[in-house]
């Protein structure tokens, strides 16, 4: 069969354009629906903070250590003496704040709009992956400079891991290479940094490849990912992509340049001690949602499953959510749905400002009612919301 | 969300009621020893547009090297960082030239010693934490290469700690601190002081400080002609401290400045090409 004019338009023969310029014909013409708002923009900033992250971590590599006593010292003198050595680390440090950001926001907007729904539900997975992986390679990442907060930092994922049972020690000791953290560590977490960050670099393609294979969501559902409210990719959304970037780049210099205080942690800049353990020890902000969780729960392992549960969780997502697949989650009872999702951001943050305060006195419940709100959405809202929809509309 | 704040505020209440009764049980004198607050100074790179007095820092240099260096070290300092503090190679290797650094050992296995060059990291002051816990009488001087980082309170309590002795801490007043004639009357007090366990200091956690107050008239003499009091010496070098700490904050500001002008620009025309493309789409 010949096929119609518009098919062959589509697939041209084999052949005559294969290579670069097949793909950048296809990626260019990509069509996505018409009324994606800014929130689909963070995909582009992501992009260019990774490819920021991996320059700029690719130049760090050059001049550090992965040595107990020396790492500290080789990150102070590259920040102090080598060539713009204080410009790619601000860089690196920023950009990982900003990558954290832009991802929670990303599983926002996947959230909000029902973007892990079939035919999408393996995007949704990779991901899901993508977020884990992330999350290792920036905890990694916070070791390597070997300050008091990285040293102490290990120190309780160490024993985090050493609280599984049956198994727990043994992983501790091959997290850590011996009893404490020390060289052994430091050869793991750099390794362990390096190696993820370029499978991120791979997985990413593979996110792409598959939303390209499966097509954009869209804020208006089923409706807005009709071909006839579609545009391609070059120029309507290449345009609003770049300035979705030059945005961030501006939040970025800002942050980066007037006010680092906002992303440094000030105990990471005094050497590991390990015979001094800091008055508080506290994660970067970005975990500090999970450190709440953890310290929430009496139990050592029964905080860890918690913990770490409340990211798995986004993994049955596709399957938890049981709404019609044309209808966008807040279909039915609108208001419902908008509670919800506020319940799960706020939830979110005062877990957050919890594992701030350590989880003391008010904080304490304040944790525990945080991750019960985080869990409901999850196991309470998704499985149940279309039934309560329907029973909406039937009355 | 609103009942939850109105639950956690009882909370605090609660919470807070509890600690007051038990500092009425406890001593009342533990309460008033947490480290009195450091007032805020008005210095030239405080704020995201701030930018360092680099004459106070070569000053400070000066109160380092005469003062602090002998207990305190500067590890992650080079001599030819300093450079960016607005002195010339040849001035810079004239400040090397004033200290002594180890350098291997003589045909009898002796160590030896030469003048520093630009090259060489600040010598530290004790070849190690014993050394140094020995010479102090049990303390080990902190290293200060990221000191107004690292130390809560920051460059402020820095500067109140250096200017915040008093005679001793039953006969403190409130208000005494920055009183250059107090420090002098310290120092008098000294070996009283050290017998209850340090020096007193309201900046101090304890209000005790192992540290003797270091800084007195005239310690230093400054090549401009700034008279040498204590709370100049204090500022100059706390100034000195600040940027040792951060020594790229400027240039970081600096850059800042010119690539938000050029992000602003770049987003304005963004925008009116987004608005040109988008204008054939019908909403």
């Amino acid at each position: 069969m010949a096929g119609t004019p518009s098919y062959q338009k589509q697939h041209p023969p084999t052949g005559s354009s294969v290579g670069v310029s097949a793909f950048v014909k296809e990626y260019m013409g990509f069509l996505l629906p018409r009324d994606l708002n800014i929130l689909w923009t963070v995909g582009a900033m992501l992009l260019a903070v990774l490819a920021l992250m991996v320059m700029s971590g690719l130049s760090l590599a050059l001049s550090y250590t992965p040595d107990a006593t020396l790492a500290f010292h080789s990150v102070e003198a590259l920040e102090r003496r080598l060539p713009a050595g204080w410009l790619l680390r601000s860089l690196h440090m920023t950009g990982a704040s900003f990558f954290m950001a832009a991802l929670y926001l990303h599983v926002f907007r996947g959230l909000c709009y029902g973007s892990y729904r079939a035919p999408r539900r393996g995007l949704w997975l990779i991901g899901t992956a993508l977020l884990v992986m992330v999350m290792v390679t920036a905890f990694a990442g916070y070791v390597l400079p070997w300050g008091q907060m990285s040293y102490w930092g290990a120190d309780v994922a160490g024993k985090a891991v050493g609280a599984v049972p049956v198994v727990g020690p043994f992983l501790e000791r091959v997290f850590l290479g011996g009893d404490a953290p020390g060289t052994a560590t430091l050869h793991r977490m750099f390794v362990l940094h390096f190696t993820l960050a370029f499978s991120i670099v791979g997985a990413v393609i593979l996110h792409v490849a598959v939303l390209h294979a499966k097509g954009s969501s869209s804020p208006s559902g089923r409706i807005g990912e009709r071909p006839d409210r579609k545009l391609p990719f070059y120029p309507y959304f290449t345009i609003k992509d770049t300035l979705g970037v030059v945005l961030m780049a501006l939040l970025f210099t800002l942050v980066m340049c007037f006010w680092p205080g906002l992303i440094t942690e000030s105990a990471n800049y005094r050497p590991a001690n390990p015979l001094h353990t800091p008055a508080d020890i506290e994660p970067e902000w970005y975990f500090l949602p999970f450190y709440g969780m953890l310290q929430a729960v009496p139990s050592k392992f029964g905080g860890l499953v918690v913990s770490a549960g409340a990211v798995v969780i986004l993994f049955c997502v596709p399957w938890l959510d049981k709404g019609a697949a044309s209808q966008l989650p807040w279909a039915g009872r609108r208001w419902l749905a908008r509670v919800a999702l506020g319940v799960l951001v706020v939830s979110f943050i005062v877990a957050g400002l919890a594992g701030r305060h350590h989880v003391q006195g008010p904080w304490l419940l304040a944790g525990r009612i945080a991750t019960l709100g985080y869990y409901a959405y999850f196991l309470a809202f998704l499985p149940f919301y279309a039934r309560l929809g329907r029973r909406g509309e039937d009355a | 969300m609103k009942m939850l704040s109105r639950l956690s505020s009882f909370l605090v209440l609660g919470v807070g009621l509890g600690a007051v009764s038990l500092a009425g049980i406890g001593s009342a004198a533990a309460q008033s020893l947490a480290p009195a607050h450091a007032p805020e100074q008005n210095w030239s790179f405080k704020g995201p547009l701030g930018h360092f007095d680099l004459a106070a820092v070569q000053r400070g240099y000066a109160v380092f090297a005469g003062v602090c260096a002998s207990c305190h070290g500067l590890s992650e300092l080079h001599f030819s960082d300093l450079t960016e503090t607005g002195l010339t190679s040849e001035q810079v290797s004239a400040l090397a030239a004033a200290w002594q650094v180890a350098d291997g050992l003589d045909t009898d296995g002796r160590l030896k010693h030469r003048k520093a060059s630009p090259d060489d990291a600040l010598p530290a002051p004790y070849p190690n934490a014993q050394a140094a816990r020995a010479a102090n009488r049990g303390a080990v001087p902190p290293d200060l290469s990221r000191i107004t980082q690292v130390y809560p309170g920051g460059a402020d309590r820095v500067f109140a700690l250096l200017t915040g002795y008093t005679v001793s801490a039953h006969t403190s007043v409130p208000g005494a601190a920055g009183n250059s004639g107090n420090l002098i009357e310290a120092k008098a007090e000294k070996t009283a002081d050290h017998d209850a366990g340090g020096f007193a200091n309201r900046y101090a956690i304890g209000h005790r400080t192992a540290m003797p107050p270091p800084l007195r008239p005239a310690a230093v003499a400054y090549s401009d002609g700034t008279p040498p009091t204590v709370e100049q010496e204090a500022r100059d070098v706390t100034t000195f401290l600040a940027w040792v700490s951060n020594p790229h904050a400027d240039s970081k500001r600096r850059l800042g400045v010119g690539v938000t002008l050029y992000l602003c620009f770049l987003a304005i025309l963004l925008v009116i090409l987004k608005r040109r493309i988008w204008s054939d789409v019908r909403r």
